[in-house]
């Protein structure tokens, strides 16, 4: 079972090899000079205001929140499509009633104005 | 096999889809992007980058122009004699003509026109070559290459307030994830070793060993990694490409790029969401999750699955998402430069910043490959099976004055069957990052409220819809 996912370890492997040897050819190969002006954040060429971190919309925070529900909610649908055709039409009342209770919430955001990003 | 073996089987594959993904389809993918930008402005575009040949060769090729010519013109020369001497046998009902058969003549039209074609190929690559003093541009292919160079020898540059950790971690993230989403993508039809040289039955479900011992073939998977979780791997590695962009744009020390983290992040996980509800229908339909499971389907039903009425709809809308997944026109807000510069890229130079490009353009081989997979057959070509072609119908087509035959099942060997099935799917792959290429270039980008409101209010209640509607179609067709 488990060597099923060494192929993928192995993977992973490689791909972090290609990453950090660009990433080490580049902080090794590029020259180093720093300027005052140019350790500056970068601010369309005016003097930068403040903190960089800044405080940001509320619209943000709500989209990672339903993300979080409905990524989850899209866990529960995978395993029940694979196994779609055996369970039939009782699979498919129970997934129509999942499905409405997501969609109550999606309306319930909707008509909450937390899908509005004009306001 | 033992665990040796495997290991060093697991590796061939990985270099095979790294070199293809990261080292061909994306620096091709950069070219052709540049390309069209420039013809679209009436530019030159990337062309500067060459290698250059010395004076003397220059002058050897100078020296080929003229045979070459001479080579076209006797080739396709030749050539017309042959087709006038293959009509005067048909017309006049004779054997031989000149002592030489049909077959001959045959021979010579195809081999003689060949030979005029790459001749005049030969010619216009000389020529150009000669023509430019000696440089080999290769149509700009080498500009990637040359970018990848520069890149490299360019300032390293780290902001001082930036946290370092994070702001180095950023992009090694985005390029592994984009990386390893290939290891559960199947690339051709399993492989049966000792069979590579045969014909290999076409509808057997155990293939038994050419080599006469008697035993079952030894299968290999043409896909790193068969996992039953098939697709939630690539989701899973996807969302953690999130990540990449989103820590990328927080640890740079910097307003635009904090803006442009933010606006990725959302963006990402909100289409990660459609993406992931659009594909459900597949799932229902395929009865599947794994990948290759979902190739073999098309392949034995003999359709593909965007010609399956829910899953034409379920492909508009996955493309839909798959595009705004890979943050690119017309969904590039989170680096939209006419308003946040270079959004959560500002602060990355050389090569870092070349890992975000790369990771990104990767992405878009990666979405391509699992659209390919899920709607287009994967590494299936039509009609043709393990055994080789079989055509529909029972024909066969004699070419006149000879005894060649044309039928309708053409045997193949197992390994020609196999590279052809490659090559199919790389050629989807490639038609379809085409596709996207004509979609960046054709509309202009969206604003940040249309993007998120035709996410949620639009993908996501059409895609759940789809969802039912393709269950009612299973149930009462089945």
């Amino acid at each position: 079972m488990l060597s099923a996912y060494l192929p993928v370890f192995l993977m992973l492997l490689v791909a972090t090899l290609v990453a950090l040897g660009m990433f080490t050819a580049t902080s090794l190969a590029g020259p180093k000079k720093p300027t005052p002006e140019k350790l500056l954040p970068y601010e369309s060429g005016s003097n930068t205001t403040g903190a960089s971190h800044l405080r940001q919309s509320v619209k943000f925070y709500l989209t990672a929140i339903s993300f979080v529900v409905f990524d989850i909610e899209a866990a529960f649908i995978y395993p029940w499509a694979a196994l779609f055709r055996d369970l039939g039409w009782v699979g498919f009342v129970a997934m129509v009633i999942f499905l409405a209770v997501l969609a109550i919430t999606l309306v319930y955001e909707w008509k909450k104005g937390a899908l509005e990003w004009e306001r | 096999m033992d665990l040796f073996t495997q290991i060093l089987l697991a590796i061939a594959k990985i270099l095979f889809v790294v070199i293809v993904a990261v080292g061909a389809f994306a620096p091709v993918l950069l070219w052709a992007e540049r390309r069209q930008s420039a013809m679209m402005q009436d530019r030159v575009g990337p062309h500067r980058a060459h290698i250059p040949l010395p004076r003397s060769v220059v002058e050897g090729l100078r020296l080929t122009l003229k045979p070459l010519e001479a080579g076209i013109f006797g080739s396709f020369f030749a050539a017309g004699l042959a087709i006038v001497a293959l009509v005067i046998l048909l017309l006049s009902s004779r054997e031989t003509l000149f002592g030489q058969e049909a077959k001959t003549y045959y021979l010579a039209v195809v081999g003689f026109g060949i030979l005029g074609v790459l001749a005049r190929v030969g010619h216009k690559v000389h020529g150009g070559i000669v023509e430019s003093g000696g440089k080999i541009a290769l149509l700009g292919l080498l500009h990637p290459l040359a970018d990848a160079i520069k890149m490299i020898f360019k300032e390293d540059f780290v902001p001082p307030k930036a946290d370092k950790l994070l702001f180095s971690i950023a992009p090694i993230l985005t390029m592994v994830t984009a990386i390893a989403a290939f290891a559960v993508v199947p690339f051709a039809d399993t492989l049966f070793l000792e069979c590579a040289t045969d014909v290999v039955p076409r509808d057997v479900a155990t293939v038994m060993a050419c080599d006469g011992s008697g035993g079952v073939a030894t299968a290999i998977p043409m896909q790193i990694a068969s996992l039953d979780i098939g697709i939630l791997f690539i989701f899973a590695i996807a969302g953690t490409g999130v990540v990449g962009a989103a820590i990328g744009g927080y640890s740079s020390d910097n307003k635009y790029s904090l803006m442009g983290g933010l606006r990725a992040a959302s963006q990402m996980v909100s289409y990660e969401v459609a993406l992931g509800l659009t594909i459900v229908p597949c799932f229902m339909i395929y009865d599947s999750l794994r990948l290759e499971e979902i190739v073999m389907w098309q392949h034995e039903a003999g359709i593909w699955g965007i010609f399956i009425p829910p899953l034409t709809i379920a492909c508009v809308l996955y493309l839909f998402a798959a595009i705004a997944e890979t943050k690119r026109v017309p969904f590039d807000l989170p680096e939209g430069e006419s308003e946040l510069v270079g959004g959560y890229l500002t602060e990355y130079s050389g090569m870092k910043f070349g890992m975000f490009f790369a990771g990104e353009f990767v992405e878009v081989v990666v979405l391509g490959a699992l659209a390919t997979v899920l709607f287009f057959g994967g590494w299936d070509v039509p009609f043709l099976y393990r055994s080789g072609f079989d055509l529909p119908g029972t024909w066969e087509l004699v070419i006149p004055m000879t005894d060649w035959v044309i039928q309708d099942t053409i045997a193949l060997q197992h390994w020609a069957v196999i590279v052809i099935q490659v090559i199919a799917f790389l050629l989807k792959i490639a038609i379809l990052m085409w596709l996207q290429l004509m979609i960046r270039w054709t509309l202009p980008r969206f604003r940040y409220d249309q993007i998120m409101k035709v996410c949620w209010k639009g993908l996501l209640p059409l895609s759940i819809a789809n969802i039912l509607l393709t269950g009612i179609i299973v149930l009462l067709w089945t």
